[in-house]
């Protein structure tokens, strides 16, 4: 019985990591039409950002969390402003060889300095430690990062479904042309909206460094699984991102539990199926 | 954003002739460059590289379909190919024929998955899908997970070519190659390859025209995937082994990278691109990650300045001077 809830609760953890990166991605494809390769290697980056803070400057876990996601945020205005916004007249494959491209770079300057052993991140003082429900025990980092990412996930998903400033980011998504006609400057939204979501990739990372150890392929295996929930989900809605990357995390503890050698390759197979069913994702609209 | 037509860059229409007298210059350059002072194990690494990219071209660069999982293909026809020679003991030809046709097989479960879905989804599927075997291969026992499978026996190419002789098998994978080479350029000037020419720059138009486009899709994937088997089964002759590298997502990044790199949608390109990419690993080697870096800024300035690749910028160059 431990076994298992210990298994679901990594799988839950998981799962946060899933939603908050398939959103990023979501939110990014919605508008710029781009599937965002750099997401891993930016997540990547965000988990060093936090261990850099620490390391140098001495500074903790909850100021890395603002911090990191703007430094990062910050990066991928510049790479949006100066790449990918050559790109938008082209194929929307040019794009994902770009981020492709940049992934690879940024992947090899941490592995260069860094080597690809993992660094470690000590969990914050306030979060050590766990409490014992009596069927198993909950460390309380783990507890938070369950409760931070689902506030994060609806958050987002609040100010995209339920704001102006969302209906905008909808419209735009819709008809870019006519949502400028309007006054509205959407090259200036679609950075932003870069911007915002490689943030959310680094606030992934800086949750992730005391979890999974600060390692510079950390993103890479990782984004690949993302992009299969990507696909079992569809990228209709933001909702839907958020509830299959939940689902696909427990499945996936669940197996471990059940049947660990299909543990890596669960979500894949999960894919295989969809994509037999139901080709545009459980969530997703044919277009 | 709306919606823009599927058009990669494409290549210029090439001369027939131009073509075979370019592709029978290369044939002689490369029966001599043994004995030019080439390390003949490049040249047999580069030409199934240039195989593996050809195979690949086919599908992007005439289908405009990309896939990011070829390593798939490549791997598994290894991984079948070196089993059978070692533990079968079965001879090269029908151990590289075996590889080949799984890899076909695998093609044709993936095809029909992953043409269900365009553009940026099927290159997620084909990834996705790809990573699925990579864990396949690591766990299963018959692949000797991180080792791999070593020490496969090259042996006797219809039992009279003996394939333990370097030059001699350089110049069997010389053979297949061209062989393979040639039948890339009759399918992509046939009536088939027309077609599949006709889907990739306007889809909607093909079908209301009569074409199943799937069913040309799918036959452009399956050739695709045997062809990268056929890659894929005669390296593992060549280099004695069959290992995870070879069905590792980089792998599926680095044959993009080729085609990309020598001109998506040329005959020639994925040849050029391939040995570039190939010698600047070589000579890199000693520099470790700087590998990678390099390889990404490749990728950035391909995509950014010089989309056409080396073979489509210079071809353009050349009609541009000529005409």
């Amino acid at each position: 019985m431990q076994a298992l809830f210990g298994q679901l609760l990594i799988g839950l953890i998981n799962g946060a990591f899933y939603a908050m990166l398939s959103l990023g991605l979501a939110v990014i494809f919605g508008l710029l039409n781009i599937i965002n390769f750099t997401h891993g290697a930016l997540y990547m980056t965000g988990a060093f950002c936090a261990w850099a803070l620490l390391t140098h400057l001495g500074i903790g876990y909850w100021w890395a969390l603002l911090i990191a996601p703007i430094v990062v945020g910050a990066f991928g205005a510049l790479v949006e402003r100066t790449m990918l916004a050559r790109l938008y007249k082209l194929d929307h494959l040019y794009g994902l060889l770009l981020t492709f491209g940049l992934a690879l770079i940024i992947q090899g300057v941490f592995r260069n300095e860094f080597g690809s052993s993992g660094l470690p991140y000590q969990i914050p003082p306030e979060l050590t430690g766990g409490i014992n429900l009596g069927f198993m025990f909950l460390p309380k980092y783990r507890a938070w990062v369950i409760v931070a990412s689902v506030v994060v996930c609806l958050t987002t998903w609040y100010v995209i479904e339920r704001t102006k400033l969302g209906s905008y980011l909808r419209a735009a998504t819709e008809n870019p042309a006519l949502v400028q006609a309007f006054g509205i400057n959407v090259p200036r939204m679609v950075t932003l909206t870069y911007a915002v979501g490689v943030g959310l990739a680094a606030l992934a990372g800086v949750m992730g460094a005391p979890i999974f150890q600060v390692n510079p392929l950390m993103g890479a295996d990782l984004i690949i699984v993302v992009f299969a929930v990507v696909v079992i989900g569809g990228m209709g809605s933001i909702m839907g991102s958020i509830l299959t990357g939940f689902g696909l995390g427990v499945v996936e503890g669940l197996t471990k539990y059940f049947y660990p050698e299909a543990s890596n390759t669960v979500v894949f197979v999960i894919m295989v199926i969809v994509l037999m069913f139901k080709p545009a994702g459980l969530f997703g609209r044919e277009r | 954003m709306a919606a823009t037509p599927a058009v990669l860059t494409a290549a210029p229409p090439q001369g027939k002739r131009r073509i075979l007298v370019a592709t029978a210059v290369m044939a002689l350059l490369l029966a001599v460059a043994p004995f030019a002072g080439i390390y003949p194990v490049f040249l047999m690494k580069a030409l199934c590289f240039a195989l593996f990219a050809c195979a690949f071209n086919l599908l992007l660069g005439f289908g405009g379909l990309l896939s990011f999982g070829h390593a798939m293909f490549l791997g598994t026809a290894g991984y079948v190919c070196a089993y059978a020679a070692k533990s079968w003991g079965l001879p090269p030809e029908l151990a590289i024929a075996l590889g080949t046709v799984a890899s076909g097989l695998l093609g044709v479960v993936v095809g029909m998955l992953a043409i269900r879905r365009q553009g940026i989804y099927f290159a997620m599927i084909t990834l996705a899908i790809a990573q699925m075997l990579y864990f396949f291969y690591l766990q299963t026992p018959f692949t000797h997970g991180e080792d791999g499978i070593q020490a496969v026996p090259r042996g006797r190419l219809f039992g009279v070519l003996d394939l333990s002789n370097t030059l001699v098998m350089y110049y069997v994978v010389l053979a297949i190659f061209l062989a393979a080479f040639l039948f890339i350029y009759r399918v992509v000037h046939s009536p088939f390859g027309q077609v599949l020419k006709s889907i990739r720059e306007n889809e909607p138009r093909a079908i209301s025209l009569g074409y199943d486009a799937d069913r040309y899709k799918l036959l452009a994937f399956v050739l695709s995937a045997t062809l990268a088997g056929l890659a894929g089964a005669t390296k593992a002759i060549v280099f004695q082994l069959a290992s995870l590298t070879d069905v590792h997502w980089s792998m599926s990044g680095e044959v993009v990278l080729m085609v990309l790199l020598g001109g998506m949608g040329t005959i020639f390109g994925p040849v050029v691109g391939a040995f570039v990419i190939i010698a600047l690993e070589s000579y890199l080697a000693p520099f470790g990650q700087w590998v990678t870096i390099i390889t990404g800024v490749i990728f950035v300035v391909c995509v950014l300045a010089f989309r056409r690749g080396i073979v489509g910028e210079l071809s353009a160059w050349w009609k541009a001077r000529s005409g």
